[in-house]
């Protein structure tokens, strides 16, 4: 596993995604309030851009139907073409999460003094020690 | 008899009401005077007239009566005839289309009395769906509640096609009687005729009305499912009766794909519907939309995933099949077992008390 130093930090507030090119693939990488986590940019039902969905909160059964449970706002991913639900924190689908996942990458946030040593790759982004960068697993 | 078929459970059987008199002696006086005063007349299901070939075989009919009114007849030709253990009678006596909610509960009472009197005492194989006023589902738990001491009913009836979507919540206080009791829900072909048989209006011809029923079950079956009835009642089990089953392939394919994109419109269904069918919904066999010869049936089975969901039915005396065609002859003999025994003892706990 190689680790690809995506884009500094600072170019993904919360709530937001970029698209990253990593090792030949496109990833969509979210941050959730400080937490980064990486998808496969194709649904894996008939392979949809995942960057171009919507997010949406976690619906869950209430005690009885009719009552729902409305939680983790803006943790799901929908696919823009059938609306399929997908964790961004585990890539699982919500509807058979057992059978259906997107495939997911692990994200962290490297300080650029760290990078100079390790298995980094960077060949798109200028690092500097000061700042901090999303480093993806690919 | 076909011997390939004895000891069969035959799960939809239907004796007819030979007429409104048969019933004043099971009325409480108020009703039976009404029946009189009113000038109630015969409640016939408007869903199968009396002439139309589907209503009887031609070797099926009573001379000078209804098709399914003569016990002797019915447990002769239906029972003898294709060497099944038992059977369970499913009458449609039209008491779902009446409007008004005590008159519907009061015939629904006479209705199963009379059944128990003059079928189920005189014949040990006979057992019988409860028949519900589904024009309130107070009254119908209710009675309900009142049957079910009597184990020889095994099911509760409700109609097809009746006011509303059969999911909705204010019908639960008869699934919730019927999970109580460990009665499986049995939904028949047939219309109240409150709404047309089909989503866009009234069809012109009784083949229209008849093959429309189909979708009708679909809706039922939908409704049913997305209104969260199967998860509100784990141990619930629908009977659809009459419904058709080859078209439920194309059906669970299209149901649980869409849900797959809409889960959390209904988060209630939180697994696989075409799991919650095979687990909670079986199927008579009669009418077979196949052709009796070639693997059609057999791929169709394999596609709807399982070998549990067909129950044996001659849904005597409709007009469904010639002979003794009531079970398509080129069935593996396991599969055969299983449709004419193993599944309906399997759906029907009170069956199996009796009958195993």
């Amino acid at each position: 596993m190689v680790r690809h130093v995506i884009a500094p930090a600072a170019d993904l507030p919360s709530g937001e995604r970029l698209v990253a090119e990593v090792a030949g693939r496109k990833v969509v990488i979210f941050n959730l309030d400080g937490e980064y986590f990486g998808l496969f940019n194709r649904c894996p039902h008939q392979g949809g851009d995942l960057c171009l969905g919507r997010t949406t909160g976690l619906v869950e059964a209430g005690d009885s139907p009719g009552q729902y449970n409305y939680s983790r706002r803006g943790e799901i991913l929908r696919c823009p073409w059938h609306g399929w639900e997908f964790d961004i924190r585990t890539g699982k689908s919500r509807a058979e999460p057992g059978r259906i996942r997107a495939k997911t990458y692990d994200v962290d946030v490297k300080s650029g003094s760290e990078l100079f040593d390790g298995p980094y790759q960077a060949e798109t982004v200028l690092v500097s020690i000061e700042d901090d960068y999303i480093v993806v697993e690919a | 008899m076909n011997a390939g078929m004895a000891g069969g459970i035959d799960c939809d059987l239907h004796p007819a009401v030979p007429g409104i008199a048969s019933l004043i002696p099971y009325l409480e006086p108020q009703w039976a005077d009404a029946v009189a005063q009113r000038g109630v007349h015969d409640l016939e299901p408007t869903s199968y007239p009396l002439r139309a070939p589907l209503t009887s075989r031609p070797d099926w009919r009573v001379a000078g009566a209804k098709a399914g009114s003569s016990r002797e007849q019915l447990c002769a030709q239906a029972l003898d005839g294709f060497g099944s253990r038992a059977g369970i009678l499913n009458c449609l006596y039209a008491i779902t289309t009446l409007f008004s909610e005590d008159m519907a509960a009061a015939f629904a009472r006479a209705l199963n009395d009379w059944l128990a009197a003059e079928w189920l005492d005189k014949d040990a194989r006979l057992r019988a769906s409860i028949v519900v006023p589904v024009q309130s589902p107070e009254l119908a738990a209710a009675e309900i509640e009142r049957r079910a001491v009597d184990r020889r009913f095994v099911q509760v009836l409700l109609p097809c096609l009746a006011d509303q979507p059969l999911g909705r919540r204010s019908l639960w206080p008869i699934y919730a009687a019927a999970a109580r009791h460990g009665l499986p829900v049995g939904i028949h072909a047939g219309s109240t005729y409150r709404h047309p048989v089909t989503p866009v209006g009234w069809p012109s011809y009784f083949t229209e009305d008849y093959v429309n029923q189909a979708q009708g079950f679909q809706t039922q079956l939908t409704s049913l499912v997305c209104e969260g009835v199967f998860s509100k009642f784990p141990t619930l089990r629908v009977v659809l009766i009459e419904s058709g089953f080859t078209w439920l392939p194309a059906y669970l394919w299209r149901l649980h794909k869409y849900w797959r994109g809409l889960r959390m419109e209904i988060p209630w269904v939180d697994r696989p519907p075409p799991d919650i069918v095979r687990e909670q919904v079986r199927f008579t066999l009669q009418p077979v939309d196949t052709p009796v010869e070639g693997d059609a049936l057999l791929r169709i089975l394999d596609q709807a995933g399982s070998d549990e969901l067909l129950l044996f039915s001659t849904d005597y005396p409709h007009w469904q099949f010639d002979g003794q065609y009531a079970l398509p002859p080129l069935l593996p003999d396991s599969l055969k077992t299983k449709i004419l025994i193993d599944n309906p003892l399997a759906t029907y706990p009170r069956l199996k008390e009796d009958f195993a």
